[in-house]
């Protein structure tokens, strides 16, 4: 039989200090970022035109780009896209003019055919995103996420009769999205509809962790072994008892995203970039957020009643 | 003896052969999205408010012929706004009979009543403006479906979305700009008269009657190439309008070669008042007008009493067979902009499809190698239990009618990394109860039973997330939704009841069973 662990005993809770304090670093690296560097939105929520084209040959990105200025597109945001034949021509919506697509892709495939240095080209995708579609897919980004946080909130709560457990599985969770959202900003990833999709799946995942834990602490409860011991213990054993099933299972899914990022294609790298960063911090935030959280909140509301114990007494 | 054994196994059974069944042959029942097959995908806007005020301009029309009628004499009867109609009585002594005209117009109220003055408005009530709304998006969706039926395009999606605007998805299209244009047309033909009082100097000048406009005619010089914008004044009132059509089809031009035109037929309404149009202007000009562009303007040599007529214009035969589908499926009420606009190439879409099932079968091999050597015997219950998840998942989407798109495809292969979850909780709990010195038979009975409210709650949660997206995702986020959402329902039933069941059949029966591999 192959173990990983075998009965760990591991002092999670212990070192809760330490790990509130890396927990903050990463935080803050991720905020700062974020405010100083910014998310990259997609023409999902921005608004825009992308056009993919393929060329027989591989010209360069200056090239390319004289052609398009002849049509007046000069300032496009041209990238490579996974080929180096390949490539991704991107227009804000102040570009094209009044604002919709009508013949852009016919318009490009005759300016790049009008060089002839450029060689064949094939126009393989034209997506546009009009300004008012994409303001509305913000705001229903922002509610995704925040009726994805509200809805575990209310389950764990009804689920687990703890609104405490509820509220630090939930602030696990948002520590995990920030992580994720700093990642995408430090390493220039788009934030696209694909990639809400991964933060919200993260989400699911994170607290799916947090409840296998929870889950553990409840049925614990009033069990002989649990006599005697302070509450910080109980949540230290359950993150122990629960840890080789949260090592493998990490280690499966992160296996999957792994092979999505790394096989997976361009168009789904962004995606799987998200979801392998979420694999990571939804494990850790599990041991050291979640059940951190809950524990220092316990105590200090049992040190408050037992003061105000003290107090009565005293009177 | 584990109870129901045979039953269980008949469930099983069951389930597989509904699945086979659904699925089998996958390549025609699972759906590929755009993304993968290529197509088009786009989201247009109505303009529905243009329908309320065309309607309301109609209404005026209607009232001011009707005040007419009766003797009623005005200054003026003129749209104001969205929907109001404004009424200007010539002589204010009319006013009860004007009043009686207008009660007819059920769906407006009267209001700001000027009685000394004579002067009246009419204002469309809050729900028929709302019904018209309503109407002009309905219709859109009709008109548009017959569109792309005639244009023939196999497995269309075209819905109504939100309050206005209307979702077009189409599979396999080539020509984008075609299919495009024949879509977003609003196909509006009119006949009218030109107005032979008004040269088109005067008009350019500013002397444009209040009852005319001018309107052009775009020629294109065969040689050159260069476009022409030839002016003419039409009168704005419509005499028939191509509501009243029944069949529209491509002929050759007699008169110009390699140029085709559209031959239409009226309806019986049509036709009467067509041949009273042509007998009571014989000698003047018709205009047929096309979305604001007027294509040509014969002039009437006599009474046309055949209901039929020709729509000429310098087509080439692709223009005049998408003209004819749009005339044959008629006008949409209210225009329409395009607000969202995805195509994706044949080509794309094939390499994203290689790519995705590189990704599938990477990740499912790596997860399967993975526990076959961590639980031995018992990973590859939990293997079978896999495969079992895959095909119970690809027959629900074949069943539903689901799409699979680039992202569904990683949402299977996600849910393959969290479906062994389950069995990794399920084993890890049975190795515990071993290590306490439970027996195998009632460690694997502790195991499952300890471990399934756990499973239970997270599957709840994910689905929860899994649901939201749903609801706020479009298109290809939708698919990622819908197969995390249907893969972890089969989760609880492959990675629970299935092993389950598979390991009863494997510790059945022998005496005393002495160890487990696991």
């Amino acid at each position: 039989m192959i173990e990983i662990f075998r009965s760990p005993s591991y002092n999670f809770i212990g070192q809760r200090r330490w790990a509130y304090l890396f927990s903050l670093v990463t935080m803050v690296i991720g905020l700062v970022s974020l405010g100083v560097y910014g998310l990259k939105y997609d023409i999902d929520f921005t608004g825009g035109s992308i056009v993919q084209v393929r060329f027989e040959r591989t010209p360069s990105i200056a090239e390319v780009r004289k052609a398009l200025s002849k049509i007046g597109l000069g300032d496009a945001i041209i990238q490579e896209f996974g080929h180096s034949r390949e490539y991704i021509i991107r227009l804000s919506l102040g570009m094209t003019g009044s604002g919709s697509s009508e013949e852009l892709g016919p318009k490009i495939d005759k300016a790049l055919a009008a060089e002839p240095s450029l060689g064949k080209a094939e126009i393989r995708r034209v997506e546009f995103v009009g300004p008012q579609v994409g303001r509305d897919l913000q705001w229903q980004a922002v509610q995704a996420v925040l009726y994805g946080l509200v809805g575990i909130l209310i389950y764990i709560a009804w689920s687990f009769k703890s609104v405490r457990g509820g509220v630090a599985a939930v602030v696990a969770v948002f520590h995990d999205v920030i992580v994720c959202l700093g990642a995408l900003s430090l390493t220039g990833r788009e934030f696209s509809l694909p990639v809400l999709a991964a933060l919200l799946t993260i989400i699911g995942y994170s607290v799916n962790d947090t409840i296998v834990a929870y889950d553990r602490l409840r049925e614990n409860r009033g069990k002989v072994g649990t006599r005697g011991k302070t509450f910080a213990q109980q949540m230290n054993d359950a993150v122990n008892q629960t840890l080789s099933r949260t090592i493998l299972t990490s280690l499966t899914t992160f296996l999957s995203t792994a092979i999505l990022l790394f096989l997976g294609g361009k168009t789904l790298e962004d995606f799987a970039f998200v979801l392998f960063i979420g694999v990571i911090t939804g494990t850790y935030s599990t041991i050291y957020v979640a059940g951190a959280i809950v524990v220092d909140w316990t105590s200090y509301v049992e040190g408050r009643v037992r003061r105000g114990k003290k107090a009565v007494a005293k009177a | 003896m584990p109870r129901n054994l045979g039953l269980r196994i008949g469930v099983v059974a069951v389930v597989l052969a509904i699945s086979l069944w659904y699925l089998y042959p996958p390549k025609q029942r699972i759906n590929l999205g755009l993304d993968l097959q290529g197509g088009i995908h786009l989201v247009l806007g109505v303009e529905a408010d243009k329908h309320v005020s065309a309607q309301t301009e109609r209404a005026a029309e209607d009232l001011k012929n009707g005040l007419e009628r009766k003797g009623v004499g005005v200054k003026r009867v003129a749209r104001d706004g969205l929907s109001s109609i404004v009424v200007d009585l010539a002589n204010p002594s009319n006013w009860n009979d004007a009043l009686t005209v207008a009660a007819e117009f059920s769906s407006f109220d009267v209001r700001d009543r000027d009685e000394k003055a004579g002067r009246f408005t009419l204002a469309m009530r809050d729900r028929a403006v709302a019904q018209l709304r309503d109407d002009a998006v309905r219709q859109g969706v009709e008109t548009i479906r017959n569109r792309v039926d005639q244009f023939g395009v196999s497995e269309p999606t075209i819905t109504r979305q939100g309050t206005d605007r209307i979702l077009i998805q189409l599979p396999g299209v080539q020509d984008p700009e075609r299919a495009k244009a024949l879509i977003g047309k609003t196909a509006l033909l009119e006949f009218r008269l030109l107005d032979e009082q008004t040269s088109v100097e005067q008009a350019q000048a500013g002397r444009l009657p209040e009852g005319s406009e001018i309107l052009y005619q775009r020629r294109i010089d065969k040689e050159t190439k260069a476009e022409r914008k030839i002016p003419y004044v039409v009168q704005k009132r419509t005499l028939l309008t191509g509501s009243e059509l029944t069949r529209a089809e491509v002929q050759a031009d007699p008169n110009s070669p390699c140029n085709w035109q559209v031959a239409i037929e009226f309806t019986a309404t049509g036709t009467r008042i067509f041949g009273e149009v042509t007998e009571q202007n014989t000698g003047k000009h018709l205009a047929i007008i096309l979305d604001g562009t007027l294509y040509s303007a014969p002039r009437i040599n006599e009474r046309i009493p055949g209901g039929r007529a020709v729509i000429t214009g310098q087509f080439a035969v692709e223009e005049a067979r998408d003209l004819a589908i749009v005339l044959r499926a008629g006008a949409l009420p209210a225009p329409v902009t395009i607000l969202e606009e995805r195509t994706v190439g044949p080509s794309l879409g094939a390499d994203s499809i290689r790519q995705g099932m590189i990704a599938i079968v990477g990740s499912a091999a790596a997860v399967f190698v993975f526990m076959l050597i961590y639980y031995r015997l018992s990973g590859l219950i939990a293997d079978v239990a896999l495969v079992l998840n895959l095909v119970i998942l690809l027959a629900c989407m074949a069943a539903f009618g689901a799409t699979l798109t680039l992202p569904g495809i990683a949402g299977i292969a996600l849910t393959i990394g969290m479906a062994v979850d389950t069995n990794v909780l399920i084993f890890e709990r049975i190795r515990e109860e071993r290590r306490l010195g439970k027996s195998v038979r009632s460690a694997i009975e502790a195991g499952f039973a300890r471990a399934l409210r756990t499973i239970i709650d997270t599957h709840l949660t994910v689905m929860v997330t899994a649901g939201i997206l749903y609801n706020f995702g479009t298109g290809p986020v939708k698919g990622f939704a819908v197969s995390l959402f249907v893969g972890l329902a089969a989760s609880l039933f492959t990675a629970y009841f299935f092993t389950r069941l598979l390991f009863d059949l494997v510790y059945r029966g022998r005496r005393k069973v002495e160890a487990i591999s696991i």
